[in-house]
């Protein structure tokens, strides 16, 4: 039997409280504050989908070394419409970065809602076939929306993991059905940083409220299920009680629904469902049936039921750990410059040129992407980056160092500042010395820490993130960064 | 057997432009400036010098590449010219090539001239520093205040000492500082500041406020060296000779292993070591007369204080807060205003501290000279604490 053998969650710490935004905007778009309740979390400036997926699945897989402890997955799915390069393999960073090996296939699935979904049956359906062992599926999203829209209120920004197997599963896969239908409720043409989006009353009774029900009939009547047997009903749904009413129709109990963590999180498009599976994999109990289903030209519907072994499933931060570390944001003004949504005086010191040498990236790729350093095998001495001259000044062996990933590492912080001179759209930049435990160190950018928070010996892991941003050019540079440790 | 530097080398001759905004200089107009005023004080014609090494840090906003720049500049009669670049201890190393040429016997009189014009990138503060192509792909979005302030941060982690303790203790390193610079008309700031001011000056990289951080400046400064022989045959009396030269630069152990605790400067330990048995100095709380450091930020020279084995370690907080550094102190430092009052043209300032030093022990220092000094030290540091080049000088009073 095949299925889920783990999961994996991160949401973003910052959650825009919807009062401030709407408040903001009730000059221009005073409708706006019928929907301002609860919060969306919001990326970082230095997180976009991909880094989300990463830390998504970190959590998914979690490991002490991740060249070995991830060395069985030999598929990967990144699923994303908010995927930063068009052209370049997005999944292949998401692969690096997770220190996965290299040979892997590895696809990105893009441009419809359901995306994450599509990514999930595409993983069963190499699975099945006895095509791959250990498919990884992961999403991340963070879509622009334009100021004092809907949108930007109603979006959320984060990733899911799904790691997929045919053992040790913690909920077996019962099936799928699949409904490509090319209704167009709102577009993003492939040069657009922005929805276009059509009448919602539309959207809502010729599309969904017909769509979405016809995938789940279909699902029920291929796998033999009853909708009344469903435990758990996941549809992330734009639609206030819509998702009741369409469950209903299907035979499955309204009370099943899942919350679609609209007040929370907000959408998370093409990772929702997942994240919104993940969340249900928290609560399920052993033989409890889980439906997830997501619109997009049509609609993907899968049915899962719990294992007895998800009773003693390791825990993980998944989302509910993810909600609990939130950190109210109430300046709408960080927002939208985190968002490239309004034009900041940055100074002439934002001017330097961030062209990246392509050679030098791929030369070092292991290490700018994986963080992976070097362990000398003659003194033991763990070292970042990795060297040709042991660093030790005991040892200086040539050419003796064996890959370590510190990626996982825990680190704390020898020395540091928060400087105000050097640009960041996060001012001040905290940066300092991070020391690893097993030895090794780096000189890192410190994010996600309050000024006043920080002191000498504070612990801290390390994270995947944006590092800069070449606008001339279109490209993005990520790299590792400490980040507070979250408190046991 | 290298027998060291000791007495080897006299200086012939120094010059120091006025330091500061020069808005009506390039870097031409600075060299020719610090040049004549060494060339007249050594007493020479510019055909007799037969080797020149010339030091800049900014290539991008300066004068590009190359030693052409300066024999441009100086109209040289064709001498070799070597170019420098280590760092903030460009000057220093300026120095160095000129004296190690003339201890060879490669030639008679050897100059050194470092420039540095700063104050033509259209904002304050030292412009950013090309890196070459991997390092901006993985070192922290940093700033040189940013990396120096970090000091502190280990610095009161190791020696448990208050935060408000060391603000106070590196405020009055600036304090000190800017009451020699008043006295200074070749400092680019000279007027007093109040510890007052110190403390509630804006944050530039936490805790270094902005009196804590050195000026960015125009500047230039020159010396001409020869052996002691062909300086008295040119008529001097006084010979002010060269008593270390050592240079120390980090290997990657600070930055990449956790034997460094952060507090200090590990190549700083190592070169003043060096530059004291090279100079035959065996106490030197005792014998150092006086001193120009490194004080880029005001945490740089507390802590240099320790790695220059003057005060004990942990204890440098409090001798600065005892005077001891002030102009009136036991170990006068920067007794010119350093690099607080001077700014750091980079390329310059190794140079520059020198030059104090020598007109100290010429008696030649005006309203701020000392009680007859016999040993003068220069501290010259470039790059971060955890990655740098650290020039460590001694000159002192032939016979000394």
């Amino acid at each position: 039997m095949t299925g889920i053998a783990a999961y994996g969650a991160y949401i973003p710490r910052l959650r825009l409280q919807r009062k401030a935004a709407a408040a903001a905007n009730a000059w221009f778009a005073p409708g706006l504050r019928a929907s301002a309740k609860g919060e969306r979390s919001m990326a970082s400036w230095d997180e976009d989908a991909l880094t989300m997926a990463v830390e998504a699945g970190r959590d998914c897989l979690p490991a002490t070394d991740p060249l070995r402890d991830r060395a069985g997955v030999d598929a990967l799915y990144f699923a994303s419409t908010s995927q930063p390069f068009s052209d370049r393999l997005n999944a292949a960073i998401v692969a690096r970065a997770l220190s996965l090996p290299e040979a892997i296939s590895a696809i990105d699935v893009a441009a419809s809602q359901r995306a994450g979904l599509s990514a999930l049956v595409a993983g069963f359906d190499a699975l099945r076939s006895g095509r791959a062992i250990r498919p990884l599926i992961v999403a991340g999203e963070k879509r622009k929306a334009r100021a004092a829209s809907s949108q930007e209120l109603s979006f959320g920004d984060a990733g899911a993991a799904l790691a997929l197997g045919g053992c040790e599963t913690i909920a077996n896969f019962l099936g799928s059905h699949s409904l490509t239908i090319d209704f167009v409720d709102h577009f993003r043409g492939s040069a657009e940083e922005f929805d276009y989006g059509w009448e919602e009353r539309w959207v809502r009774d010729e599309g969904f409220a017909k769509i979405v029900p016809a995938a789940i009939r279909g699902l029920l009547e291929k796998t033999g299920v009853n909708g009344a047997d469903i435990a758990h009903f996941i549809l992330p749904c734009p639609f206030p009680r819509l998702d009741q009413q369409l469950a209903g129709r299907c035979g499955i109990d309204p009370a099943r629904v899942r919350d679609n963590l609209a007040g929370r999180v907000g959408d998370s498009g093409a990772a929702h469902a997942l994240l919104m599976l993940v969340h249900a994999l928290e609560d399920a109990r052993p033989g409890e049936k889980i439906l997830v289903a997501q619109f997009g030209q049509g609609c993907d519907a899968l049915l899962f039921e719990a294992t007895p072994a998800i009773a003693g499933y390791a825990k993980r931060s998944a989302v509910s750990g993810s909600l609990a570390r939130g950190k109210e944001e109430t300046n709408y003004l960080k927002y939208l410059a985190f968002n490239g949504l309004i034009a900041l005086e940055k100074g002439m010191r934002a001017e330097v040129d961030r062209k990246t040498a392509l050679s030098v990236l791929y030369r070092k790729n292991d290490m700018l992407m994986g963080l992976v350093g070097g362990k000398c095998r003659i003194c033991g001495t763990a070292q970042f980056p990795r060297t040709r001259i042991c660093v030790s000044p005991n040892c200086h062996a040539v050419d003796t160092q064996e890959p370590h990933s510190f990626a996982e590492s825990e680190g704390a912080v020898l020395s540091w500042s928060a400087d105000f001179l050097t640009y960041s759209i996060a001012p001040p930049n905290h940066y300092g010395m991070i020391t690893f435990a097993e030895g090794g160190r780096l000189m890192a950018d410190i994010t996600d820490v309050e000024q006043g928070q920080i002191d000498s010996g504070m612990k801290v892991r390390m994270a995947f993130r944006i590092k800069d941003v070449d606008e001339r050019r279109g490209f993005r540079r990520y790299f590792w960064k400490a980040v507070p440790a979250p408190q046991a | 057997m290298a027998t060291g530097i000791k007495d080897k080398v006299a200086i012939l001759g120094m010059g120091c432009s006025k330091f500061g905004e020069r808005w009506e200089s390039g870097a031409e107009e600075l060299m020719v400036e610090a040049y004549l005023e060494a060339l007249e004080d050594a007493g020479v014609e510019t055909s007799q010098i037969q080797a020149a090494w010339f030091s800049t840090a900014f290539d991008e906003v300066n004068v590009g590449k190359g030693g052409t720049p300066l024999s441009v500049a100086l109209r040289l009669p064709n001498i070799p010219v070597t170019h420098v670049e280590n760092f903030c201890a460009s000057g220093s190393e300026a120095f160095r090539g000129a004296v190690y040429a003339v201890a060879a016997g490669a030639c008679d009189i050897a100059l050194a001239l470092g420039v540095e014009k700063l104050k033509d990138t259209g904002y304050g503060g030292l412009p950013a520093r090309e890196q070459g192509t991997l390092n901006p792909l993985w070192n922290a979005n940093g700033s040189a205040p940013g990396n120096f302030a970090q000091l502190a941060s280990a610095y009161r982690a190791k020696h448990k000492v208050s935060r408000d303790d060391l603000k106070r203790a590196i405020a009055h390193v600036s304090v000190k500082s800017h009451a020699n610079g008043a006295k200074n008309p070749k400092a680019h700031l000279q007027k007093p500041i109040t510890e007052e001011m110190c403390l509630k000056a804006p944050m530039i990289a936490e805790p270094l406020g902005l009196f804590d951080c050195c000026g960015v400046s125009d500047g230039a400064a020159c010396a001409i060296v020869t052996t002691p022989e062909i300086a008295k045959n040119l008529g001097k009396t006084d010979l002010i000779t060269v008593k270390a030269l050592q240079l120390a630069l980090s290997n990657g152990l600070e930055s990449q292993h956790n034997s460094w605790d952060g507090s200090y400067f590990h190549t700083a330990r190592i070169a003043a070591r060096r530059a004291y048995e090279e100079a035959c100095i065996r106490n030197p709380r005792a014998e150092i007369s006086m001193m120009e450091v490194h004080d880029c930020f005001s945490i740089t020279e507390l802590v240099t204080m320790e790695d220059l084995h003057i005060s004990r370690e942990g204890e440098g907080w409090k001798d600065v807060l005892d005077g001891f550094y002030d102009a009136g102190g036991r170990v006068p430092c920067q007794i010119d205003g350093g690099l607080k009052c001077f700014g750091h043209p980079i390329g310059a300032s190794g140079l520059r501290m020198l030059y104090e030093m020598y007109l100290q022990l010429l008696g030649r220092a005006g309203p701020r000279q000392l009680a007859s000094p016999r040993i003068g030290l220069t501290h010259n540091l470039g790059g971060s604490p955890a990655m740098n080049v650290c020039s460590v000088a001694i000159i002192g009073a032939q016979g000394a």
